[in-house]
């Protein structure tokens, strides 16, 4: 019966958090307002998001949450630099398959912009069967050393909180 | 408005209009489209994130109120960022680039560009 009218739990008073900054003022009517928000969008959405992302460890959200960040500062920089100071023909490009242990879609999707947003790496398209997920490095002399720093600083974390 | 308030905004003012226009030039300065891709994805993220941090912190001097709306851009942004990145990159992909150019899957099936997922042909069979 809850499931039915709750398919998300966690979506609803997400929702709810966005409609109240989007008004910026906590009022009883606001309130109101973003909870029948929260409970309808979940249920009209219901079809196309059939399975319920688990979240085991949500602290690790927080931790992850603060690392994107810090790498975002870090990337910023690091990409700034290599476009005002290394000259084209120095700007070594290279494909990287990472093969991925994640298996739910949700987390792969967390995982995939995670890598868009940073250093130095777009990720582009996943196998057929989403078993590994293709990236674009914009300077590496080293590609394995990208591999090995996406799976253990991004996907181990990711997989103790989806899996 | 006190003035270490006025410094902290120009400051990130300032950060945010520098990394604004590196990711800009970074669009015409680099080779090819992927590489491209990686300008406005990143330094323009801190360029978006300077002028917010700037804005809040004016609100919050100027009227006493923290302002949510910088924090709900930011995640707009996050979500949105990403998923246009990919966008291009798989049209571009699959105008410019052949599968052969690329490294291997590692699996039994190709990237997902260039080869049908498991089970659509059992599909069709049936």
């Amino acid at each position: 019966m809850l499931k039915k009218f709750l398919p998300h739990p966690m979506l609803t008073p997400t929702l709810l958090v966005v409609w109240l900054a989007l008004v910026n003022k906590v009022t009883p009517g606001n309130v109101l307002l973003g909870l029948i928000i929260g409970i309808v969008i979940p249920a009209m959405t219901r079809p196309y998001w059939p399975d319920r992302p688990t979240v085991h460890r949500p602290l690790k959200v927080i931790e992850y949450i603060l690392i994107v960040i810090w790498d975002i500062v870090v990337a910023n920089v690091e990409v700034a630099l290599i476009i005002l100071f290394k000259r084209n023909p120095d700007i070594h490009s290279h494909w990287v398959c990472v093969p991925l242990e994640l298996t739910s879609p949700e987390a792969i999707t967390v995982l995939a912009g995670t890598i868009t947003m940073t250093p130095g790496t777009v990720s582009a398209t996943l196998a057929a069967d989403g078993g590994s997920i293709l990236v674009h490095c914009l300077h590496t002399d080293d590609p394995d050393d990208i591999r090995a720093s996406i799976k253990s600083r991004y996907e181990g974390r990711l997989k103790e909180i989806f899996q | 408005m006190p003035l270490i308030a006025e410094i902290l905004i120009a400051f990130f003012l300032v950060v945010g209009g520098v990394f604004g226009l590196v990711g800009s030039f970074g669009m015409l300065k680099l080779r090819d489209t992927m590489q491209r891709l990686h300008a406005p994805t990143k330094a323009t993220t801190l360029g978006v994130g300077g002028v917010l941090i700037a804005s809040m912190i004016y609100f919050y001097v100027d009227t006493g109120k923290i302002s949510f709306h910088e924090l709900l851009i930011t995640l707009f942004l996050f979500l949105t960022a990403p998923i246009t990145a990919n966008f291009i990159a798989k049209t571009y992909m699959q105008a410019h680039i052949r599968p052969e150019d690329l490294p291997g899957s590692e699996r039994d099936y190709g990237w997902s560009l260039y080869s049908d997922p498991p089970g659509d042909r059992d599909e069709q069979d049936q």
